[in-house]
């Protein structure tokens, strides 16, 4: 199986580069959702709203810090893919795989933490909220699965990959 | 509101010497780049244009059609803030015109520029902690205390906080991106956590001053001005990491040249 033994030098890079992969992925995905949430339901559909009047001081905090974060990870995240694709060590698949998790993660977070714990906004407003809240965090566990599986694969196959080089 | 006679000739006052003074200041701007390109490597054209825009911005915030300390109601005060504490001075630094500067000025006068920066003083004022905190901290100080209703009534602390707003905006966005020369170096994880940071105490305060308005200014006005700062200042956001980021990635080229991986990270 392992003709050649890759050298430390090279494998320290490779477990880096599949680091990185996965943090690239789960960035984006994160700050996609951050933006998705801002644009369709703050701006386009107006259901949830700018400032709700239930929101907590450390809500307010939290929504001000995530809103920072995912602002910087989104575009950081794609500069992460930049410098991965330029050094010829982007591994797409895992970087789905990170994108499902971080977009499944953000949304599961924002569904129970945010909106219930902290109380920062609700979905909705006037309408029974129990399909909402269900749909909403059905599909961030959804995403999660899927990204993990995925990262899960990607982790066989990079070990399969290291020992064949 | 109560603007005097006072008020009204500060606003004229307002309205003509930034026009005179900023295409001075642009005037002398392209004229160094010229002679610089003379001497040494072509200075890039795009600085050249964000000069005029940074004064441009810095002309039009400081009166060019807001007028001076006569009140015009919240969301004009947010645009001039806006121009004032965010568009021009990212346009200034990336300007560089220290850089500038340092090329065209003799030696002697080169080194006093650089003497000046490394005092420990300035030093201090170029951390991106104290950056930040002069910045969104007076920000916080304008529309969670009287202050705003004060800044109405006396054209001197008018000008002084328009200042403010220019210079700690330009202190701010320049120790997050390092065009011109600069004595101390902060990693980029650690400028990184500076801006998330000091972008989440903007937003917050837009909230803030969403529900509860500065003394002296009606709720609908307070609500339109804070969604301005809000997704105003989201835009300028997004310029800056952009450009921060940009940064980080050209620095990972130059320091990986020779080596190739991940082993100097």
């Amino acid at each position: 199986m392992n003709s050649a033994r890759p050298s430390p030098k090279k494998v320290k890079a490779q477990v880096h580069a599949s680091a990185r992969n996965l943090w690239s992925g789960i960035l984006f995905g994160l700050g996609l959702v951050a933006f998705f949430d801002e644009a369709v339901f703050h701006q386009l559909l107006h259901w949830h709203h700018f400032y709700d009047k239930s929101t907590t001081g450390i809500g307010l905090v939290s929504d001000g810090l995530f809103h920072a974060f995912s602002c910087f990870a989104t575009i950081a995240s794609l500069f992460m893919l930049a410098d991965l694709r330029r050094r010829q060590a982007l591994r797409l698949k895992r970087w789905w795989g990170g994108v499902f998790l971080g977009a499944g993660g953000f949304q599961l977070y924002d569904g129970m933490v945010q909106h219930k714990w902290m109380r920062l906004h609700q979905i909705r407003y006037e309408v029974d909220l129990l399909p909402y809240d269900v749909i909403w965090n059905v599909a961030a566990a959804l995403l999660i699965i899927l990204g993990m599986v995925m990262i899960a694969r990607t982790h066989k196959e990079s070990l399969q990959g290291e020992s064949r080089s | 509101m109560h603007t005097s006679a006072a008020d009204h000739t500060g606003g004229l006052w307002f309205e003509f010497w930034p026009a005179l003074f900023f295409v001075a200041f642009a005037v002398m701007y392209l004229d160094a780049a010229g002679k610089s390109n003379g001497r040494f490597r072509k200075w890039p054209v795009y600085r050249s244009l964000c000069w005029c825009g940074g004064v441009g911005s810095v002309a039009l915030g400081a009166g060019g059609f807001t007028a001076g300390p006569i009140h015009l109601g919240f969301v004009a005060h947010m645009t001039e803030h806006m121009l004032l504490g965010m568009i021009a001075p990212l346009l200034i630094v990336m300007a560089a015109p220290i850089t500038l500067a340092l090329r065209l000025l003799p030696t002697q006068w080169a080194r006093r520029v650089t003497h000046f920066m490394n005092l420990p003083l300035i030093r201090i004022l170029v951390h991106p902690v104290t950056a930040a905190f002069l910045n969104t901290g007076g920000m916080w100080l304008l529309y969670t205390t009287p202050l705003y209703e004060v800044m109405h009534g006396s054209s001197m602390v008018y000008f002084l906080v328009h200042l403010h707003f220019f210079l700690s905006g330009y202190l701010a966005a320049a120790s997050i991106l390092y065009v011109d020369p600069v004595s101390h170096r902060f990693s980029f994880s650690f400028r990184a956590v500076v801006l998330i940071l000091s972008s989440a105490a903007h937003s917050i305060l837009s909230k803030i001053v969403y529900f509860s308005p500065p003394p002296g200014v009606p709720v609908e006005e307070a609500q339109a001005g804070a969604q301005l700062m809000y997704y105003g200042g989201d835009v300028i956001e997004v310029a800056l990491i952009t450009i921060f980021c940009f940064q980080w990635y050209r620095a990972v080229q130059v320091r990986r040249r020779g080596s190739n991986g991940f082993s100097r990270p």
